[in-house]
Formats: C-alpha cells, sequence, structure tokens
C-alpha cells in the first residue's frame, strides 16, 4: 500500500507541476504571477542576449537589464571605423528591442553588490533586488603593468580603442591628424586578452586606410606574445601581400613603460606619432569588486552548465569576464552562446527543474584584411561531464582558406544578425 | 486491487517520465537551434546574406548539414561548423527549425 501511495503522490505531484506549468505559460501572456525575479548587469553582447533569451524562453519571468550607456556599440566591425570604411552609427544600436520585449532597461551604474542579501545598489542610491543576477561585466585594464599608462589613458593622450565608443572615435581622429610620413605604433598584450584576431585585424585595417591616405606613413606593430596568437598564417599572408613595406610586425615586444612619444621595450625605445597600447586584462571591475576574480585574481571561474560563478552562488557570469575554457576565445560571439546557457538554466532553476546536462556552444570570428577582404576562425565546443568544461570538438572548426570579399559580405551579415539575435532588433 | 493499483501508478510514471523526456527534448532541440541564432537569425529568421532556417524542412537541413559534413557541399565555413555537432543533434534543431513559421 505503500508503494500505490507514493504512486499516487509523484502522480499529483506531476499533475500539480504539469498544471503550473501551463498558467505559467498562460500568464506570461496575461502578465500574471512571475517566476522570479532576474537582473542582468552589462548590455554587451553577453547581458543583451542574456535578457533577450530570459524573455524569449522564460516566459513570466521579471527582466532588468542595467547598462551605463544610452546604447550599444559593438566592439566586433569597430576596427573598420578606424580605417574610415564604416561610421559610428553602423555599429551603434539602441535597446529599444529589449524594451519591447518586455525587458525594463535601466541607465546607470552599479556600485555595490550584496551577494548574501540579493541585491544591488545603482549610483544615485536605488537598489535592486533580485532572486538571481546575471553579470556580463566586460573586461577592464589592468593599466598599473605598463609604467606611465594610466596617467596617459587618463589624459586621453595615448588610447586603447578596447572598448568602442568614444575611445573608438578620438582614436580614428588621432588617426586622421597623423602626418604623412608618421608612425602608428600599436601594442598588444600577452594573452589571453578580448578578441585575439582584433589587434591584427586593427593593424591591417590601419595600414590599409594610411596606404592610400597617407602612403609615406607606417604601422609598427608590437606584440608581446611570441607570435600572432590567431589566423596566424593568415593575417602574415595579409602583412605580406598587402602591406609590405608600411607594415612591420615584432613579436616578444612587450610595453614596459610609456614617455610621452616613446614607447619602452626591454631593450629599445619606439617612437611613435600615435601611441595605441591594448592594456593587459582582467574581468571587469563590478566581477572584482563583488569578489568573483578567483581564477588568477583576474577571471572568474564558473559552472559550464549553469554559468554561475563558482565564487558566488546565484551569480551567473558570461562572456570575457569569465575564465574560459580549452580554446574559448574570448568573443562577442562566445558571449552571446553563454547568455543563451545561462538564460535557459536560470529559466529551470527558477521553476525547479533539472538544467541541460549537455549544452553546446560555437563560435565565429570574421576579421577584415583590408576595407573589403575578410576571413574566419571557427569553433565547436560540447560539454564534457567528465572534465566538467566545454572541450572542442576533433576535426571540427578551421580557419578560412584565405581572405576574400564573401567573406567580408558573410562578416558584415554576421553582424547585422547577432546585433538582430542580442538586442531583439 | 493492489496489483491493479501498482500496474496503474507505474503507467502513469511511464507516462510522466515519457512527458518529462519529450520537453527536455524540446528544450535542447532549442537550445542547440539557438546556437546557430548568431548567423542565421532568432528561431532562424536570417537577415542580409545568411540563409534563413525557419519554416525549412527537417529533412532538408538535415541532408545540407550531411553534405557540409561530407564535402559533397563546398562552403566557406559550414563544412568546419557541421562536423562539431552529431547526427543526433542535427535532427533535434532541424526538427526544431522546420516547426517555425517561415520566415517572410
Amino acid at each position: 500500500m505503500k508503494h500505490v501511495n507514493l504512486g499516487r503522490r509523484h502522480w499529483l505531484g506531476a499533475g500539480a507541476a504539469l498544471a503550473a506549468t501551463s498558467l505559467a505559460g498562460c500568464a506570461g501572456l496575461s502578465g500574471g504571477p512571475s517566476i522570479g525575479r532576474v537582473v542582468v548587469v552589462g548590455g554587451g553582447y553577453g547581458g543583451a542576449t542574456a535578457a533577450r533569451y530570459l524573455k524569449l524562453w522564460g516566459g513570466n519571468v521579471d527582466v532588468t537589464l542595467v547598462e551605463r550607456n544610452a546604447d550599444f556599440v559593438s566592439c566586433p566591425i569597430s576596427n573598420l571605423v578606424l580605417g574610415g570604411y564604416k561610421q559610428m552609427s553602423d555599429i551603434t544600436r539602441g535597446y529599444g528591442g529589449l524594451k519591447s520585449v518586455g525587458v525594463k532597461v535601466v541607465q546607470g551604474d552599479v556600485t555595490a553588490i550584496d551577494v548574501a542579501g540579493k541585491k544591488l545598489r545603482l549610483a544615485g542610491g536605488g537598489e535592486i533586488a533580485y532572486d538571481r543576477l546575471v553579470l556580463s561585466p566586460g573586461i577592464d585594464f589592468m593599466a598599473d603593468q605598463v609604467g606611465g599608462l594610466q596617467p596617459a589613458l587618463d589624459s586621453g593622450r595615448v588610447l586603447h580603442g578596447w572598448k568602442a565608443g568614444p575611445q573608438t572615435v578620438a582614436l580614428r581622429k588621432q588617426i586622421e591628424a597623423m602626418p604623412d610620413g608618421g608612425v602608428f605604433a600599436m601594442f598588444i598584450p600577452k594573452a589571453p586578452y578580448r578578441c585575439p584576431p582584433g589587434p591584427y585585424e586593427r593593424a591591417c585595417v590601419v595600414a590599409s586606410y594610411l596606404k592610400t591616405a597617407k602612403p609615406k606613413s607606417k604601422v609598427l606593430v608590437l606584440d608581446a606574445n611570441p607570435e600572432i596568437t590567431s589566423k596566424k598564417g593568415l593575417f602574415e599572408k595579409a602583412f605580406k601581400d598587402h602591406y609590405t613595406g608600411i607594415l612591420e610586425y615584432r613579436p616578444n615586444a612587450e610595453l614596459k613603460e610609456l614617455s610621452g612619444n616613446v614607447g619602452k621595450l626591454e631593450f629599445e625605445d619606439v617612437r611613435a606619432d600615435v601611441l595605441n597600447v591594448i592594456p593587459p586584462q582582467r574581468a571587469g571591475d563590478l566581477a572584482r569588486s563583488a569578489g568573483l576574480l578567483n581564477i588568477n585574481n583576474r577571471w572568474v571561474g564558473v559552472n559550464w552548465l549553469t554559468m554561475e560563478s563558482t565564487a558566488a552562488p546565484g551569480v551567473h557570469v558570461l562572456g570575457d569576464a569569465t575564465f574560459p575554457a580549452p580554446l574559448m576565445p574570448k568573443s562577442g560571439h562566445m558571449a552571446n552562446q553563454h547568455a543563451k546557457v545561462a538564460a535557459a538554466a536560470i529559466i529551470q532553476l527558477l521553476k525547479g527543474e533539472a538544467v541541460n546536462a549537455t549544452p553546446v556552444v560555437m563560435n565565429t570570428c570574421y576579421s577584415f584584411v583590408t576595407g573589403r577582404d575578410a576571413m574566419h576562425v571557427a569553433s565547436v565546443h560540447q560539454y564534457d561531464d567528465k572534465d566538467k568544461t566545454f572541450k572542442t570538438v576533433p576535426g571540427s572548426g578551421g580557419v578560412s582558406v584565405a581572405a576574400n570579399q564573401i567573406e567580408a559580405r558573410y562578416a558584415l551579415s554576421w553582424a547585422e544578425n547577432i546585433w538582430a539575435d542580442s538586442l531583439a532588433l | 486491487m493492489h496489483r491493479l493499483l501498482r500496474r496503474s501508478s507505474v503507467l502513469i510514471c511511464l507516462l510522466a517520465c515519457a512527458g518529462l523526456a519529450q520537453a527536455q527534448n524540446a528544450h535542447l532541440a532549442r537550445n542547440l537551434a539557438a546556437t546557430c541564432a548568431n548567423c542565421h537569425g532568432t528561431n532562424g529568421h536570417a537577415r542580409g546574406d545568411m540563409k534563413p532556417l525557419a519554416g525549412v524542412s527537417a529533412e532538408k537541413i538535415v541532408a545540407m548539414l550531411a553534405d557540409f559534413k561530407s564535402g559533397n557541399q563546398p562552403a566557406t565555413i559550414m563544412h568546419q561548423i557541421s562536423k562539431g555537432y552529431t547526427d543526433e543533434q542535427i535532427k533535434l534543431l532541424a526538427a526544431f527549425f522546420a516547426a517555425q513559421p517561415a520566415s517572410k
């Protein structure tokens, strides 16, 4: 009899769960009771996508997105603005799409996160409570690793251009103001950093602009790494085919100190008209102040089934701020994929259901090597239950055979589609 | 009486478990399809030069991806991406896209 009762209870339980599901489904349309409050901080590729997919998949989840900027400005494609091939308006999109699907968008700065109390404070004093928090804080800089860098960045004399927005506009102005015969010197930090192929793409498109606009000028690429960190063969070919005599690449050239217009390496001083320093990076300030940097005091460790921080349960961290799985790049595309894993998991956790045990994420990064030729690197990552991490699938992924105009069209279509997907455009 | 109840409870359990498995499969199909959305649009509604997948028959999507995997269909990138998914995963995501209303 005991056994029967268990069976009956099981049945009742299942029936109740079914009823609850269908009620929640209806409530999603009619604005009924919420299944939980999720606050997303950071409206880049990761955070915007998380907010969008929580609404798309979650029915009646209360979703608030806190973002400091009024608009989304894309880092991918921003190098084309530096080359003069695109305008800021081409890489800027609004948050109106997210508002139209029911995301509450709050423009503001988060000053503190109370992980135990499940609430956060905004500059200006307001507080927002949550059941689950999503942090997509991007990267911030470890400027103290290069002597003189912080004051040079603060004064605006030296630009990083590694967060798209006012930095992109200002760096384009410096390049335009450079005299013909001038030197554009770019400093690349040791990996890992945001967007592995990004610096080499930038070198190419800036050289492409200078080649026609200021043909006596030079691009110096000073790389702290022992070799090109992404699409090596293809970038080497682009340097040789398009920019011989204009672009010079030097490996193992780590910037130690900045002084005026001079970048000091270990054995050499580099004088340039424009110094573009991409500083060493770590997870964004917000992750640090919340005490989440539990890997090398630099990145956030996550549970890959839920994207939950291994330092703070209930806080899901996305994108560049995470300590990556093997061969997983810090890219906007990957942040969008992290966000979908997190959104699916958060909805199931709020409902008390099991999360997906076999998630998959994939990445595609296009790079332009001239104003009209692009190439890609792609990878697919399946969750490995034994090692509790994502692993690339042997035999899958790879790079282009050659940069060409077809892939440039795909690159721009990729941007249009991922912006629409992330921002509900 | 005992046997009857026991048998019906087993049946109910089987039904409930089948329902649960189906829901999990539906979520899995949805999640897998979402990995394609960065290029092929949310729920397969692509823009620009990308191929829309919404409303395309499951058989056609499975066949296209099989051709990319085998190399029968030359590609710039899909031959590399298709090899990252199992045949079972491809069947699931194809069924998801087939069930979406076609792009306008």
